[in-house]
Formats: C-alpha cells, structure tokens, sequence
C-alpha cells in the first residue's frame, strides 16, 4: 500500500520539527552567553508554523492522509493554532525564567517545542494509533521539563509523580484502544464508530465494549486532571518550574480534551449512552471536589492546581450535555468546550505569567505572601485582578463567556440531566469565586506583613507574554462573538 | 439630532465613564487635582447627556423604547447590542448619573484612609458605567454583564475602604475586619443570585422561537413562554437573581453587613441605586416576560414584602450603629416597593418606580449625613450621640429633614411610593387573592407606625437633646460647601417629588400601564 502525502498540509508539523532540530543546533553551536538564540530560533519557529496554519485556513480545501487517520480540517487547525498560541505564550514566560537557572537552555526549548509538536500531531489525529504517538509525544518531553529545577527535591517528586501517573494512564489508555481494536479490528475513528454501535447492540460483546469505553475516557482523565485521576496535578503542579506548570495546566489539558473530543464524538458517537452519564459523574465531581479542595490551599500554585481540576470539570459538561439530549445539540457541545478551552488558555496563562511576575515580589507561593501587593506593584496588582476575576466568570472579562456557553449547552439539552448539571455548576462557579477572590483580597484590602524591598524589574518576554494574554482576556470578555467563531469553526468536526 | 437617533447618546453614557476611569489609570497618582476634575467632568458629562435624553425623550410614547439601537453583537447566540430606554428607564438613569455627580463632590474633600483618589474615583466611574449600562440594555446578556459589572467597584470599594473593625464570623469563630467580611458577603451573596439568573436567561432563550435574547422580542413572546411546563422554575432563577439584590427578606443579610461596612460613598451608591438593580429586573424582565408565573409567585412575593416591612423595622429599633439602622431601613422600604410589584396592577408599578426614586434619593441622603457624623464624632454608636442639632444646626435640620422624608410624610417624597404600595395591595391584579394583599395592606400599615417609630426614635438619640458631656466641649465644623453642594440637589428632589411626583409619574405612567396591559390584558 502506498500513501500520498501532502507536504503543504503538513507544513505547519514539518517547521516545527525542522525548529526542533534547529534549536539543538544553535544551542551547540552558539558561546554561553549567546544561549537565548535557541529561544529566539524557537519562537521564530512557531511563528513561521503559525503563518502556515494561516495559509492552510486561506486555502480551506484540507487534506486527508494515511487512510483517514490523518486529517486536517477547520477542527485540527484550530486547535493546531490555539496550541501554537499556548506554546508561544509559555515560551515567553519561560526566557527569563529559564535564563535565570543558567542551564541546559537549549535542552528546555528543545523539549518544549518538541512537546507543542505533538499537540499539533493529536489535532489531527483521526485514528488511535496516530492519536496515541501524538499524545506521548506531548507527555513525554513534560516528564523531564517538570523535573528540570533539578536541586530542587520537589521538582525531582513532582515530575516523578508526573511520570508515574503518566505511564499509568498511557497503559490505560493502551489497554481500553486495545479493547476497542480487537471489538471492531479497526483503529481509525470513523470506522470503529460503526463498529462501537454494534458492538454496544449486541449482548455478548457489551461489557468489553463498555469497559473499552471506559477505559480510553479514563486514559484521558489523566490528561485533563479530572476527577478521580487528579491526584498528580497538584504536586506535579506545585514543583515543577512555573512555565512548566503553566503548559501542563494549559496545553497539556487542552490536548487531553482535543483527544477525548474526537475520541467522544467520533469513534464513541453513537454510544453516547455509555459515556454520558460518565462524564456526566466526572464534570460534577470534578468541578465539586476540585472547587472544594481549592477553598483550603495556601500555596497560589496548589490552589490553582486544584481550580484547574474544577474548570476542567466546567469543559465537561458540555459532553454530557450532549450525551443528554442524543446528540442534538453537540455541535453546539463542541464549540462550547473549545470556547472555554480558548478563553481558558488566555486567562489560565495570564495567571501563571501574573504569578511568575509576582514571585519577584513575594519571593514565595504563599497567597498569604501576596499581602500588600497593590502598593507595591499597582499595575502588577491590577493584572492580577484581571486574570483571578476572569477565571472566576467576572463580566466583561472573557471567563463569564466560557461560563456562559458551558451553562447554555446544559440549558440547551433541555432535560432533566442538563438542568441538574447546570445547576451543579452554578453553584460551583459561586464557590470558585471565593478562592479566586482570596488572592485579590490579599492583594489589594490586606497590608503588607513587613516592608520587602523589592525593586523587582519584569522581563521583557514576560511582559508580553502578560500583554498577549491581557488584551485576549478583555478582547474576547467584550466581543465574545471571536470566542464563539473559534468555536463554531472548530465544531465543524461533527459536518456542517 | 443625531446623537440621539442610532442610540450614540445611551451608548456615550455607558462609554464616557470607563474612558474617563481608563484616563485616570495612566494619570500620575500625585496629580490629586487633575484627578478629581477628570472625575468630576466625566460624571458631569454624563448626567448632561441624561438630562439631554429626558429633554429628547418623548413622553407621549413612554412605552416605547427610545434613543437605542440594535446592532449585531454575538450573532452565534442571536444576541445583539439592544439598548434603550422607556419612561421605567429613564428616571432611574438620570438618578444613577446624578447621584454619581454628588458622590464625587461629596468625596472632594471627605477621603477615606488609606487615601487613594485616584483608585477610588476609577471605581466610582466603573460603576456608574455598570449601573446606566443595566439601564439601557435591552438584552438579556447585556444586562447580565452590566448587572454583574457592578459587583467589582462595590466590592473593592468595600473591601479597601471599609470599616476595619473586627468581627467574629458565626460557626467558624474567626475573626475578621468588618471590610472583608462585608465586601465577600456581597459578592457571594449577589453571585449566587445571578448564577440561577443566568440558568433563567438561558432556559428563555432556548424556549423561544426565534430564539432570542432581546427583552422586547421575549415580551412578545410571553403568551407562548407562559405554556412551557417549567416557567415557574425559570421565574424561579430570575425571582433569586434580583431578590438577592432588592435585598427581600430572608435574603438581605448580605446588606447591613455591606452598608455598615462600605465607605460613605459606597453605602450611598449601594442604597441609591445598586438595589433598585434587582426591582428594576422584576419590573423589565421576570414580569413582562413570564406574567403568568409571576402571577403565581405573586402572592409569594407579597407575604416576602411585608415580612421585609416589619422585620426591617423591628431590626432598626433594634439598632445601636445609626448606619446599620438606616441600612435596615432599606430591607422596610424596599418591602413596600416589592409589595407594589407583587399586586402586578398598574398602581403598584408606579408606586414601585417613584419608591425606587424616592428611596434612592432620601436613603442616599442618610448614608451621606451618617457619613458626614461619624466623620466627627468617629462613632456611629446611638447611645453615645446626642444633641447634634446644638453642635451643628445645618446638619442637624437636614437630618431631621430627611428623616422626615423618609418616614414617608406627605409632601415630601417617601409618601408616594410607601401610600400608593399600600393602596394597590387593595385591588391587586385580577386573579391575585385579594383577601391576602389586603392582610398585607394592614400589616404593611402598621409598617409605616413601626417606620416612623424607628426614625423619630433615631432623631431623639442622635439629633435632640443637650450634648453629652462626652461632646459639649468640641467644636465640630457644621457641614461644609462640599457636603452642602454635594446634598442640596437630594433635598430640592425630596421636595419636588414630593409636591409634584409627576416629575416621575409623567415618564413612568404610560409604559407601565403599557406593561400591565400587555401582560395581562389590562
């Protein structure tokens, strides 16, 4: 069998790795001193593959390759471009970062860049087996990125954790693909669909098929940190280096529910039945334990680990909202997770950048320790308030927007499961807000505990990388129609 | 004139504030003139283009929303940048604007510590923009993000400027600054609401046909959307949305708490206008749109209304603070606007828009002068005032003045909204069990002993008398150009309303008996 590949559809992959490589090149070729030009080569990569997204969205006609298993589509541009947009963002946070720890520069990019690859190879996965290396690809560079602080022992346990838990859900994964191939003897998505219904249909094949399907969401449940799979996110978040945590927060979720919304809808579309009222049990409790656990946290990273848990939760009502009403409004469910995982990536990146800025003023995680920032770092403070209160919900800033379309796809089944979500989640985005306004309050009504001197001068990469994200968050907050034309355009992977 | 002819003028309302906060962002903090005068001439801008749009406004048409616009804002939701206003918008528009103007005169000079004009005039702006643009909006997501807008100045304002003593927190035994607690308690307190609202909104939206989110398009609707099994659920959402903000009892609490605890700017605003936020809803929204299910909530709403009467009224003689006492006073004053709303006939409406005016204006004034006190006497603590007619006349007179006006005496202001409340309860909408509205009607009158009870009872302890010996030696300054300045206009308004409540009558009448008719046939 022969296969044609189109090169021109596959720019945007063939940059980044021609980028890859060509990180490690200047890293040994440049003196010391020069190291940040892996960083400069790395960011003119992604720009140069961000351009050939651009174009294959100009040219509009696709392509389909390896039999199917490879596509690129409005969907997988989308997410290519908002994984383009996450990685560069983290790439600005982590120049001064990286450069502050004066070692293995041209390593840290090389694995980064590496990892943002196999986002854009998950994107346009249509078959597990593509879906499964590009999923690795992601995960693999992060187990050494979360240990790269390596003096530090919470770093060796968080990217340990990481590690574990992340072949963990690899075998899990595996298994349940595994499941699924030997059910249907297929691998690529639109046929195992039709193999799936019949599998669930007949009564011998039932519980592996059940078990199969449970097993793959469950795979993805590591991904997107939710609940009961979350245990890692926390102490993985907690120690390893902050842009890192931000790309595990961000990117590497986001890659989850890439794979887990082509895997749902497409190969699972028509047993919806089964995984409904899973992911149904897991946006509720995700959201529950994840705002709940928040409440108490005292580290700003742990806290955020854990309201990444219950905004993940948020992302997966939509899917049981869809499940609900038998499909009837999952265009819908789709565009609505890929909004709030938009918005999301903005705001949840402004706060991680917010923090890194801020860290030169605490000098430690301890919300406690944010006491006073407003006189010290007013517009810093401010920023901060943008960034908490979005991801809050607050109006006009971007998050309500997220919140809003989550609501409206569990309205929009219009039935008792929706309702009863939706109200779920009500009350959760009213419990988060007490968290996220924790940090605001110390910020701005509390004193500071003791005058630090702090002369603490921001970077200019980190500076746009808090620019980039405050004027998405106020962008996409006051003209939400943007948000939702990401979207719909990405919905189109259900046809139409 | 073409400011006015594709809704640039309501647009200009909402716009000018959040340019004037963004330019006092990027002034030198040092600058405290500049900073004031921006403030000030933004505000003063914007009550001119109110005032401009009452003069523009037709009133023969009332019922029509005028000076707007509809343009496409999210088209994926079929929700669109609607606004305009009606004779209900309009008096409660120029208030927002005016009142504003007065807290930015009144703080001249009167600066909360930690002192930050700057920060403190940016919020007031943001919040003015969230107040008219709740006003003006003509679209349920419009006037969810205007609506919820306005927490975020409030809850700074409380929680950096507010009262820094301490307090215990029930069930947890911690102990917190009053500031902290209060602005929390707000915020949560109105989340809450506003979630359910929020599911309200949405669960309109997907039941209508065309799907929409615009509040006229729903109007017309209505018929259709009084069929859906669950209308009363959705009333339900709303129903908590905007009685978290009115506050109705049982869920006022978040209010004496952020009352006593804000700035007296703050409490002002609070009082003035964040409250007639959630009547203002009932009256746009829940009613209109789902007549049928307020009719059965109706009698709910009611029995809340005057339970909201007497407990408010007991509470405040209950009182030591003089502020917490006149926060009280609200939960009473607002019970008569809802018992208005709740008889749905087109007296109680009315009542309910000039009680919203008058309470804006008389209870705004009480914050202002119960600020103005304890800047002196650096306690609000009842027992230990007295005598403040000897120590400072002028203020004293205005204090009796008001308490007056809003103890509800005829001619000034308070009356019309606490009589006419009353007054509908007796002939409440058709289908509404009238034997209930007029048991309401009597216990609600015994509200009104109760009100003026706890205010002339208030005046002995604060106003009448001899100072205490604690006081009779100083020399506190009488109220100053700025409090007079920034007080007159209120009082002037207490007693034109009060002689001529056509003022308010004549915009409001015709569109709420437009409103009655429309919902249920007249």
């Amino acid at each position: 069998m022969t296969y044609s590949i189109d090169y021109a559809a596959l720019a945007p992959e063939i940059i980044l790795a021609i980028t890859v490589m060509g990180v490690l090149t200047v890293d040994v070729l440049v003196p010391r001193r020069l190291k940040y030009w892996s960083a400069v080569v790395a960011l003119g990569g992604m720009l140069l593959s961000a351009a050939a997204i651009l174009m294959l969205f100009l040219d509009g006609s696709g392509a389909s390759m390896f039999d199917g298993s490879y596509v690129v589509d409005n969907f997988s541009l989308t997410f290519k471009a908002l994984f383009l947009a996450a990685g560069y963002v983290v790439l600005l946070m982590s120049v001064g970062y990286i450069e502050s720890d004066r070692y293995y520069q041209g390593e840290y990019y090389f694995l980064l860049v590496s990892s943002i690859l196999g986002s854009l190879v998950m994107s346009s996965a249509r078959g597990f087996i593509v879906m499964f290396i590009g999923l690795e690809l992601v995960t693999a560079p992060l187990f050494m990125l979360a240990g790269w602080r390596k003096g530090d022992k919470r770093s060796n346990e968080a990217a340990l954790k990481y590690f574990l838990l992340g072949v963990l859900s690899a075998a899990i994964l595996g298994w349940g693909m595994s499941f699924v191939f030997g059910l249907t003897g297929e691998v690529r998505f639109d046929a195992v669909a039709q193999g799936m219904a019949q599998a669930i249909g007949d009564s011998a094949t039932r519980p592996a098929a059940i078990v199969a399907i449970l097993f793959v969401i469950a795979g993805f449940g590591f991904k997107i940190s939710a609940v009961p799979f979350h245990f890692w996110a926390p102490d993985t978040y907690e120690g390893a280096p902050t842009p890192v945590t931000a790309y595990l927060a961000v990117s590497s979720k986001a890659a989850g529910f890439v794979g887990l919304i082509v895997v749902v809808y497409r190969a699972f579309g028509a047993v919806g039945e089964i995984w409904g009222p899973a992911l149904w049990l897991m946006a509720a409790v995700s959201m529950t334990v994840g705002n709940l656990t928040a409440l108490n946290q005292k580290n700003i990273i742990r806290m955020l680990a854990y309201s990444s848990v219950a905004q993940g939760g948020f992302m997966l009502v939509p899917f049981a909202a869809a499940a609900a009403s038998d499909g009837a409004i999952a265009p819908a469910a789709v565009s609505a997770t890929v909004v709030y995982l938009a918005i999301y990536l903005f705001m949840n990146l402004g706060a991680f950048a917010f923090i890194l800025a801020a860290s030169k003023h605490t000098k430690s995680g301890d919300i406690e320790s944010y006491a006073g920032l407003s006189t010290r770092a007013p517009g810093l403070a401010v920023l901060g308030v943008v960034f908490f209160f979005s991801l809050a919900g607050i109006p006009p800033l971007a998050g309500w927007f997220a919140k809003f379309v989550m609501f409206s796809t569990a309205i929009g089944a219009k039935n008792t499961w929706g309702w009863t979500l939706g109200v779920i989640a009500a009350v959760n985005a009213v419990i988060a807000f007490y968290y996220y306004a924790r940090v605001v309050k110390a910020m701005w009504f509390d004193a500071a505990s003791s005058e630090v001197e702090s002369e603490a001068v921001v970077g200019g990469s980190l500076k746009l990388a808090l620019a980039l994200c405050t004027v998405a968050v106020f962008v996409l907050g006051v003209l939400p129609g943007l948000a939702s034309t990401i979207g719909d355009t990405a919905a189109q992977l259900l046809g139409g | 004139m073409d400011l006015w002819t594709n809704g640039a003028g309501l647009s200009l309302m909402v716009a000018l504030p959040v340019v004037g906060a963004v330019i006092l962002g990027f002034m030198p903090k040092k600058g405290e003139e500049a900073i004031k005068w921006i403030g000030l001439l933004t505000s003063l801008l914007v009550l001119g283009l109110t005032v401009a749009a009452a003069f523009v406004f037709d009133y023969d048409h009332s019922e029509v929303f005028q000076l707007g616009t509809n343009r496409p804002w999210i088209t994926a939701l079929n929700s669109s940048y609607e606004i305009g206003i009606d004779g209900i918008s309009l008096p409660m528009m120029v208030l927002s604007a005016l009142v504003t103007v007065l807290a930015i005169i009144y703080s001249w000079n009167h600066w909360e510590e930690p002192k930050n004009p700057k920060a403190f005039l940016i919020l007031i702006l943001l919040l003015e923009a969230g107040m008219i643009g709740t006003f003006v909006a003509l679209d349920l997501i419009l006037f969810f993000i205007f609506f919820e807008v306005v927490l975020l100045p409030m809850y700074f304002m409380i929680g950096i400027w507010g009262d820094k003593s301490e307090r215990t927190i029930p069930v947890f035994n911690k102990v917190v600054e009053n500031r902290l607690y209060a602005s929390l308690k707000f915020f949560v307190f109105t989340l809450f609401g506003s979630a359910f609202m929020l599911l309200g909104f949405l669960a309109l939206y997907f039941n209508s046909d065309p799907r929409t989110f615009s509040i006229p398009g729903l109007i017309d609707q209505a018929p259709a959307l009084a069929a859906l099994p669950f209308a009363g659920l959705i009333f339900a959402g709303l129903f908590l949305g905007f009685a978290v903000k009115v506050p109705m009892w049982p869920l006022h609490t978040w209010l004496p708490d952020a009352h006593t605890a804000a700035p007296t700017v703050g409490s002002v605003l609070l009082a003035a206008i964040l409250l007639k936020l959630g009547t203002y809803g009932f009256i746009r929204i829940a009613i209109p749109i789902l007549p049928e299910a307020a009719k059965d909530f109706a009698p709910l709403i009611a029995v809340l209304a005057v339970i909201g009467i007497i407990y408010g009224s007991l509470a405040c003689l209950a009182q030591t603070d003089m502020k917490r006492l006149i926060a009280f006073s609200s939960v009473g004053h607002m019970g008569f606007v809802m018992l208005g709303i709740s008889t749905l006939s087109e007296v109680g409406i009315n009542a309910a828009v000039i009680g919203m005016v008058a309470h804006g204006v008389i209870t705004g004034m009480l914050f202002f002068l119960a600020g103005s006190m304890s800047h002196r006497y650096h306690t609000r603590d009842m027992a230990r005032l007295g005598g403040n007619l000897v120590l400072m006349p002028k203020l004293g007179w205005i204090l009796s003045f008001t308490a007056m006006a809003s103890l509800g005496l005829p001619g000034l202001a308070g009356f019309w909204g606490e009589f006419m409340a009353l007054l509908s309860a007796f002939d409440p909408q058709a289908g509404l069990p009238v034997g209930l509205f007029r048991v309401a009607l009597v216990v609600g009158a015994v509200g009104t002993v109760l009100t003026a009870g706890y205010l002339l009872w208030m005046l002995q302890k604060t106003n009448l008398g001899e100072p205490s010996e604690e006081w009779a030696d100083s020399n506190f300054p009488d109220a100053d150009k700025y409090e007079l300045t920034a007080w007159i206009p209120l009082l002037i308004l207490t007693v034109v309303i009060g002689v001529y409540p056509k003022i308010v009558f004549g915009a409001s009448e015709g569109a709420v008996s437009a409103l009655i008719e429309k919902a249920f046939g007249g």
